[in-house]
């Protein structure tokens, strides 16, 4: 991957802390040493974190923890990609030292408010992908999409499809949906973007699972759904952009909320994000963003960590993991198909780091 | 000298009636951790899914996990009865397909089969029983459903129009993912179970019952259906019972091939879901009354498999009574 950018800062950091992890590895618990952790860089870290959460940001973490073993030879991050709901479940009682989430914290999650802070940390864009023989542009408003998902419209040339594209010529074949059998914040990003852009006309709400009505089909994971789509003529689905083009598939182009057609891509995705209006806590919702250029069924996905941390080494193992994933791996993000934060909600999340104690 | 060697044994019988009570303890110990594991987990599960238990859980056909309207008089609602048709009529089609194949396959090991292609069709029926069923799961969606949708459609196309077998087998679904797929490849897992038990049941019918058959001037039908198969009924359906609980317990694979549709429907080649797959699909981001409803679906699949296997007890008691009877 991008060993190199990496190898560069490893021999700088390496040279550095070389006399401090000399010193720490002849002690039995180096970690106890007050000079590690502080300010010594990367690789004076040693230790252990632990989380688990959220499997939409799972390539990436797991990649950023990859390339930072390289950087941080002692310290050991794990993270399981369990899902938001079981990942929340974990940190609340204090399983794990973060958790990942697509979703906020609600008051069923296990996780009291007041104990945490959010940093967000990347954000994807949701692909409308589909399977039609001879229609490779094919341009879908939000009405149109929340018709297709509720059966409203069955084969391809209906009205509604041929109004969002003008001068295409659609065939008759029949519309076969696919959507996640697993609870998933993919789901819940596409179905909340669908509440808020087609609110008149989508009624099966949102969440991680909603109620499909009974001729869809669930696949298992976004690779599950790319399957059903390429199984069918006809067949359309959502799937995240890593998967979608891993899987060699076909994306519409989303009518946003300034009326543009846009496909999903990075640029497109920061774009939702610099149009998205964030909160104090750091929650924003870049869905049907305002901006010419923004992709609208963008998803965001956050860290959860702990506004206090009983242990002194844990909370700064964290601070150090969490900075070094928002500073230092942005071309990685991009590599695999994430976008990273633009500048200013950069700034912001790493601020978030210092109110932890 | 004997004196001697009196007291030396003395010692070893103390010693001998120690180890007998620490072993009688051991056995003991051992039977009641299962009654125990087993009350325990009801027990638990029961606790944890009490929250979902509600009318709406056992009558109704609705799966509204989230709320649609916000505020909703329309969810959530945790109705499971979809699911469990789901594991009954895959479980069904399953026992069906496998039973007879499984059946013919025992007889003709022990019956019909030379001895030196006995043992490699006995190795290969085991290697069967040991490919892991993520596997069957895969090769169902990646294989066997393209495969097999247009087996559906010519079926479809032929009976559709008959009153009973054209709802059963109605218009089928494209991607090939039915209860009828799932009920197929759960047939392939349950097989080698049905037959390696099967097999040595009738493997145990005493060789003079088969030779007075013979006698008699039997043919061979007339000797299995006379001497092999009222002699081995009882142990024929345990080994349908175990495939059974099986089928119904199975959950990755069916998770993979069912299609993900919440539905009732008596058409065998639409998509559909089951018990076990819905809790894997759904756990991983399940919470509160969300969680209590899977797990109080873990609850009913454990019922409906201790259920079972009491049935098969009086049946299988009822029929050795009967056999019995019958040959006396």
């Amino acid at each position: 991957m991008n060993r190199n950018v990496l190898s560069r800062r490893v021999l700088a950091g390496v040279a550095i802390a070389a006399l401090a992890l000399a010193g720490c590895s002849s002690k039995e618990d180096p970690a106890t040493d007050p000079s590690a952790g502080a300010g010594s860089g990367l690789a004076a870290l040693s230790g252990e974190l632990k989380a688990s959460g959220a499997s939409f940001p799972n390539t990436y973490y797991q990649e950023v923890i990859t390339s930072l073993k390289d950087e941080a030879p002692n310290l050991k991050v794990t993270y399981n990609s369990v899902g938001s709901g079981t990942g929340k479940k974990e940190f609340g009682s204090g399983l794990t030292d973060f958790a990942g989430s697509d979703s906020t914290v609600k008051d069923t999650d296990g996780v009291p408010a007041g104990t945490f802070l959010y940093v967000p940390t990347v954000a994807a864009p949701i692909t409308i992908s589909y399977n039609l023989k001879g229609v490779d542009n094919l341009q879908l408003s939000a009405d149109t999409l929340a018709k297709i998902f509720q059966r409203e419209i069955k084969t391809w040339n209906a009205p509604e499809i041929a109004a969002d594209n003008p001068g295409v010529t659609l065939p008759a074949t029949a519309i076969s949906v696919a959507h996640r059998a697993d609870g998933s914040g993919t789901t819940n990003n596409f179905t909340k973007y669908l509440a808020a852009a087609a609110p008149t006309t989508w009624k099966l709400g949102s969440g991680d699972t909603v109620a499909w009505p009974a001729d869809t089909q669930g696949g298992q994971k976004n690779t599950g759904v790319a399957q059903l789509i390429q199984a069918a003529d006809g067949g359309i689905g959502y799937v995240d952009l890593a998967d979608a083009t891993d899987g060699k598939l076909t994306f519409a182009a989303i009518k946003n909320k300034d009326g543009k057609f846009v496909k999903p891509t990075l640029e497109g995705a920061t774009a939702a994000l610099a149009g998205a209006e964030i909160k104090d806590d750091l929650t924003f919702n870049p869905l049907n963003a305002a901006g010419a250029d923004s992709y609208p069924i963008t998803a965001p996905t956050y860290l959860l960590v702990k506004t206090t941390y009983t242990d002194a080494k844990q909370k700064e193992l964290v601070k150090a993991f969490v900075t070094y994933l928002l500073k230092d791996t942005k071309d990685l993000a991009a590599e695999l198909h994430y976008a990273p934060l633009p500048a200013e909600l950069q700034t912001k999340a790493l601020a978030q780091l210092d109110k932890i104690s | 000298m004997t004196v001697v060697d009196k007291s030396a044994q003395l010692t070893r019988k103390d010693r001998g009636r120690h180890a007998d009570r620490l072993f009688w303890a051991v056995c003991v110990f051992a039977g009641l951790a299962v009654l125990i594991i087993l009350a325990l987990i009801l027990v638990t599960t029961v606790n944890e899914a009490f929250p979902a238990f509600s009318a709406d859980f056992f009558t109704s056909t609705d799966w509204i996990p989230n709320d649609p309207d916000g505020d909703g008089p329309r969810g959530p609602v945790y109705g499971t009865l979809a699911f469990l048709y789901g594991t009954l009529v895959v479980s069904a089609i399953a026992v069906v397909v496998a039973v007879p194949v499984s059946i013919g396959i025992a007889l003709f090991l022990t019956e019909l089969a030379p001895p030196k292609l006995r043992a490699t069709i006995v190795t290969l029926i085991d290697m069967l029983a040991a490919v892991p069923s993520v596997v069957f799961g895969l090769w169902g969606i990646l294989v066997l459903a393209p495969a097999i949708a247009p087996v559906y459609q010519g079926i479809h196309d032929v009976v559709g129009g008959v009153p009973v077998l054209g709802s059963l087998f109605g218009e089928p679904r494209s991607s090939g993912r039915t209860f009828m797929t799932a009920g197929l490849i759960l047939a392939v897992m349950i097989i080698p179970i049905i037959t390696s038990i099967s097999r040595e049941v009738f493997a145990t019918v005493p060789d003079s019952d088969k030779q007075a058959a013979w006698a008699l001037g039997a043919t061979r039908w007339e000797m299995i259906k006379g001497a092999v198969l009222p002699h081995s009924f009882g142990g024929v359906v345990g080994a349908v019972i175990l495939g059974l609980g099986r089928a119904m317990g199975e959950t990755i694979a069916v998770a993979l091939v069912i299609g993900s549709s919440v539905q009732i429907t008596a058409n065998l080649f639409e998509s559909g879901y089951a018990l076990p797959a819905i809790i894997v699909d759904q756990w991983g981001e399940s919470t509160g009354d969300f969680r209590a409803a899977l797990i109080g679906m873990g609850v009913v699949l454990f019922i409906i498999t201790v259920l079972i296997n009491l049935l098969a007890r009086v049946v299988v008691r009822r029929a050795e009574i009967r056999m019995k009877g019958a040959s006396a």
